[in-house]
């Protein structure tokens, strides 16, 4: 497969279990500073893409290509050493560490043995985490252990651990999922605000939440890709229809 | 203090904590009790190690080894083969078939000194073994474990299995190891006689000095970017892998420190009891300084030191009046501990401390937060102990 100006480039993509295709030949390709969201019914591979790119699941076949670099062979660290953030459906937060602690721990620097064991807490690193606490809402609960943030508030600071490492491409699972209203606006906002200088990847079933952020969606269908484009001209589309209401 | 060595100990309270333990290690044990019972508490203290380097492995890391008494018995082996080879020479040992080597060796008719006795003839070369061997040992445990990502309940059982084969593979081989009965008649370090009471006292006091250098240790690895990191681990290890660190670097790290430590109680353990045998080897030693550890409290380095001396304290009284009534005593103390105060003695403390806070600014506190703080009598003289 030869190079090209896509921060992502997935092709062919397929991964089997047990002779079950979750995801068949997918190709894909997401832009610079695009937010891209994926949709599509239970059981459709949206989750496994996202574990395939981030190196959790290995794939059969195919390729997956990260500014031009193969994704397939890393490890899941070298992964996101290569700028590749990824957030998980249910908020995956340090619950006993504070929310400060939280942040400064997803710092990208200090991250083999002897450079954790000699980690200094630079000024650099202080003024990070307060500009990515301001950010993501929480600059006021930074000493809060973060068990007891709310359920929101816990998928922001999942986000925010993320933006600490400043990845080209964010991908999050379900990021309003257990939102209040109000609060998936500001989810809204932030996505909106965050993927300025990123390509992001958002998987989606609030349809509502979904027409705020996307620039383009893609609909996954049995591993497959259903329909690609603009959120109203996909929602127009008779396949996405029959697949979301025919059963 | 400067700042960083505030840091190092953990602030006031951690240099409160640290100087109490260190008053009663250094002035009131030795000013309170007679060398007999002094060189006894020594030699708990060198379970301590042992609970402190648990303290990191599992109850920072989340890593349960039941395998510690392995790391334990390599150190104490270590010091009890440079002791005996000293203790062998060609003059003592002349009425032996072959003169100079340990008279097990002789009564198992082995002619020769085995190949891996010879660097422990050396004091440096030994003390070396005793750090890097158990080290090493652990590294390639970690590694076989910890890079297939084996971890919780099967760690612990693969650990476990380790230090039994260990023991096993100890008592198998009588000729080079002295068998069931260990190394024993270990006398002098350099020809100085560890079996007096002055060299007791030194050794009581070495000790101490390298337990209490050994929290520091510890707390300096907490306190880093690495313990925070171990903390996380512990909680959401998925999490920190996605946050691009090698997960299995640390654990083998940490092993590998933890497995140290032990080995430094091993071999003061050995100094100051005089002998080395494989019933600090196996599971049931492993398992016990788990227990030492979950009583004192798994999360505090200081709390595992007071768990270990107050399990071994009860054991010798028990186990004076009634020997077979212990192992069941101290299982159940285990069960208690792990179901109702899951963060040991220091977990008591905590609470009993913020009780007293609370009373003191009592609107400042949170009301639910002080229903769960209702210790009893029994709770606070433990919580005050601790």
């Amino acid at each position: 497969m030869s190079n090209t100006d896509f921060v992502l480039a997935i092709e062919d993509l397929t991964v089997s279990f047990d002779g079950f295709k979750a995801v068949d030949n997918l190709t894909m390709y997401i832009d610079k500073n695009e937010l891209r969201v994926v949709i599509g019914p239970n059981g459709a591979g949206k989750t496994t893409v996202l574990d395939l790119i981030c190196g959790k699941t290995k794939s059969t076949s195919g390729s997956i290509k990260f500014r031009n670099t193969e994704l397939t062979k890393l490890s899941e660290h070298e992964i996101v050493r290569a700028g590749v953030g990824r957030k998980f459906q249910t908020p995956s937060i340090y619950e006993n560490l504070s929310v400060y602690q939280n942040l400064e721990v997803s710092y990208p620097k200090g991250r083999g043995v002897w450079g954790s064991l000699f980690f200094k807490r630079s000024e650099a690193v202080v003024s990070q985490v307060k500009k990515i606490a301001e950010e993501i809402m929480l600059t006021d609960f930074l000493e809060m252990e973060a068990a007891l943030l709310s359920h929101g508030q816990k998928q922001w600071l999942e986000i925010g651990m993320l933006l600490m490492q400043d990845p080209e491409l964010l991908m999050l699972d379900e990021p309003v999922a257990g939102m209040s209203a109000k609060e998936r606006d500001q989810t809204a906002d932030l996505l909106n605000k965050i993927c300025k200088n990123r390509s992001v990847i958002v998987i989606e079933h609030d349809m509502e939440f979904v027409k705020k952020i996307a620039h383009k969606v893609t609909v996954l269908h049995q591993g497959k890709i259903l329909a690609e484009g603009a959120m109203d001209k996909v929602q127009a589309d008779e396949k996405v229809i029959e697949v979301y209401l025919g059963h | 203090m400067n700042a960083s060595l505030s840091k190092l100990v953990g602030g006031k309270q951690g240099a409160i904590g640290l100087a109490l333990l260190a008053a009663l290690i250094f002035v009131v044990l030795p000013l309170g009790v007679d060398i007999f019972r002094l060189n006894l508490v020594g030699k708990y203290l060198t379970y301590a190690f042992v609970a402190v380097s648990l303290v990191l492995l599992w109850g920072n890391g989340g890593i349960l080894s039941l395998g510690q008494g392995i790391f334990f018995g390599l150190g104490g082996y270590g010091m009890a083969m440079f002791m005996k080879l000293e203790a062998s020479d060609p003059i003592t040992t002349k009425i032996q078939t072959t003169p100079g080597i340990p008279d097990f060796m002789d009564w198992n008719q082995i002619t020769e000194l085995p190949w891996f006795w010879h660097p422990f003839q050396s004091l440096p070369l030994t003390i070396l073994a005793i750090l890097v061997i158990p080290a090493l040992f652990a590294y390639f445990i970690g590694f076989a474990m910890f890079k297939r990502r084996v971890g919780g309940v099967y760690f612990a059982i693969i650990t476990q299995a380790i230090a039994l084969i260990l023991s096993i593979l100890i008592v198998g081989q009588q000729g080079l190891t002295g068998g069931v009965n260990g190394i024993t008649d270990l006398k002098t370090v350099m020809g100085w006689d560890t079996r007096t009471d002055s060299a007791k006292y030194i050794l009581y006091y070495v000790n101490g000095i390298l337990l209490i250098g050994s929290i520091l240790l510890s707390k300096y690895i907490l306190n880093s970017k690495f313990g925070m990191l171990l903390l996380a681990m512990r909680d959401k290890e998925e999490r920190v892998r996605f946050s691009g660190y090698d997960v299995s670097n640390f654990k083998i790290f940490i092993f590998c420190v933890a497995a140290m430590i032990s080995a430094v109680g091993g071999a003061m353990f050995t100094l100051q009891v005089g002998f080395m045998s494989p019933s600090f080897v196996g599971i049931v030693p492993s398992i016990e300084m788990v227990i030492f550890c979950a009583v004192g409290g798994r999360m505090s380095l200081i709390g595992a030191v007071y768990g270990t001396l107050l399990v071994n304290y009860g054991k010798t009284v028990f186990s004076e009046t009634y020997p077979e009534l212990w192992l069941f005593l101290m299982g159940g103390l285990f069960i208690t501990v792990v179901m109702f105060f899951p963060n040991g003695l220091a977990g008591i403390y905590e609470k009993y401390a913020k009780k007293i806070k609370f009373l003191r600014k009592f609107s400042d506190a949170q009301p639910e937060k002080a229903a769960d703080v209702v210790p009893t009598n029994e709770i606070k003289e433990m919580g005050a102990k601790a």
